[in-house]
């Protein structure tokens, strides 16, 4: 890490970033100030990277800023640098004052940065450090996201830094609250949640990434049909019933088993996948008009399918643990395997005849 | 609505003898695991328990203990299968790789 220069500005480059407006003079030097309601690029930035476009670089330069016109015995709140949640931070600081202390967390959001390390105690204190911004508030708190913690020992930054330190709630929407009720949080703020909205808003990425898989898949599917005894002849006439089931059990899996998620039966999600795939598998069944052998064959793929899409879906719910998800795989996965297995024998099996 | 995982399976362990009640664990915890109870800390809701580590971290005595992990299958297949792709699996809690953020909801309204 660089020395810093006796006049340099404390607070980072950023030049042309249109949520800057003016800057403030402290103590450690200059800090720019953020503003605190998004415009048209900050609300398309968090559209976009819901789709996984551009989710890689959208970033903001760690350092300290300010929010209005803070003083010594403002709290200093902290973020990381993946944009989207500066932005929200920012955004639930309209009318407010504070600092903001931004870590180098890589681009990554608070909670999974805590847990890779990089949201952690050294680069907080590292960050305090170059910043100088022990300086600039004096006595006021040092306040955490609450998801910080699996990266963030307090006990340990308080130590190192002589600051004092608290965590805040979850959401940055109940800052304003917790900052004007003595930095109170209650039990609610201090949970995690997983409302319908929740679990939509996480749908898109999957949708993109599970996008070329499936594709694969439906043009193995698509290669596989012209299988016969005779040999092998394309059977274009089949493909758009292919199509349909599988993007029916793609978007089964992965829009409707987090959309159902506490509704379906069971707690294990390889299971909730596999009773949308059940419905999904009988509805194909049901419009594709097979006969027994190729409809038992289509219902087994999409059970398989989709229970494997709800296992897939742990990674992006908030409460799943390693363990348990260990303990489901271990059963779930050679089930899905064996289920995908005999779909596909039956369904070629029917071709062969 | 309150979202259950399975019974039974979570890793988390609690010295009580060495709990000096600060209450840490009860401000970290983004489940509502922990409950003081005579002036010390209490499991209260074992199945609720994520494994992301947050208490044992920020446990002052070391009287808590978790083999913390992320709960992602994508991550727990990429780790077994010796790759890093997508996801970086049981190596700290976190769906995803050094540059990729998370695709889950551990970035949705989260504070800062």
């Amino acid at each position: 890490m660089r020395e810093r220069e006796d006049n340099e500005p404390a607070g980072p480059a950023t030049e042309n970033r249109h949520w800057v407006v003016g800057h403030v003079d402290t103590p450690a030097g200059r800090v720019p100030r953020v503003d605190t309601r998004w415009t048209w690029r900050d609300r398309l930035g968090a559209v976009a990277v819901r789709w996984n476009i551009g989710r890689e670089r959208y970033t903001v330069e760690p350092g300290l800023y300010a929010v209005g016109c803070p003083t010594a015995a403002s709290p200093l709140l902290t973020s990381a640098n993946y944009k989207l949640s500066f932005d929200t931070l920012r955004q639930a600081l309209d009318g407010l004052v504070a600092w903001l202390l931004v870590l180098d967390t890589q681009g990554i959001n608070v909670w999974c940065a805590a847990g890779k390390g990089t949201f952690g105690t050294d680069e907080l204190v590292q960050r305090i450090a170059v910043t100088h911004a022990a300086r600039v508030v004096s006595g006021a708190a040092l306040i955490l996201p609450q998801l910080a913690g699996p990266g963030v020992a307090v006990h340990e930054v308080r130590r190192r830094t002589g600051l004092r330190v608290v965590y805040g709630p979850v959401r940055a929407g109940d800052l304003p609250v917790f900052l004007r009720d003595g930095l109170h949080a209650t039990p609610a703020m201090r949970r995690v949640g997983f409302a319908l909205w929740d679990r939509l808003v996480v749908v898109p990425v999957e949708v993109v990434q599970r996008f070329a898989p499936a594709m694969l898949i439906m043009l193995a599917l698509f290669m596989g049909a012209g299988v016969n005894r005779h040999g092998y002849r394309l059977a274009m006439a089949q493909w758009p019933g292919i199509a349909v089931a599988v993007w029916a059990n793609f978007l089964a899996g992965i829009v409707l088993t987090p959309a159902l998620l506490p509704w379906l039966p069971g707690r294990s999600f390889a299971l909730k996948g596999a009773e949308i795939g059940m419905v999904t598998g009988a509805a194909l069944w049901l419009f594709g008009q097979y006969g027994v052998p190729e409809g038992l064959g289509v219902g087994l793929l999409s059970v398989a399918a989709c229970s494997f899409l709800g296992l897939m879906f742990t990674g992006s719910t908030p409460y799943t643990s390693a363990s348990g998800v260990r303990r489901e795989i271990r059963w779930a996965l050679p089930m899905q395997i064996a289920g995908a297995s005999a779909g596909l024998v039956l369904w070629l099996l029917v071709r062969w005849r | 609505m309150k979202m259950a995982y399975l019974q039974d399976v979570v890793s988390l362990r609690l010295d009580r003898d060495a709990c000096i009640g600060c209450g840490r664990c009860l401000d970290v915890c983004p489940h509502g695991v922990f409950i003081l109870d005579e002036g010390k800390s209490r499991i209260a809701d074992r199945d609720a328990c994520m494994e992301c580590g947050a208490c044992a971290r920020n446990c002052p005595v070391d009287a808590l203990w978790v083999k913390n992990g992320v709960g992602c299958a994508v991550g727990i297949l990429n780790a077994a299968l010796g790759r890093n792709a997508a996801c970086c699996g049981e190596k700290q809690s976190c769906c995803c790789s050094e540059t990729q953020p998370c695709s889950s909801s551990k970035e949705t309204n989260v504070l800062g």
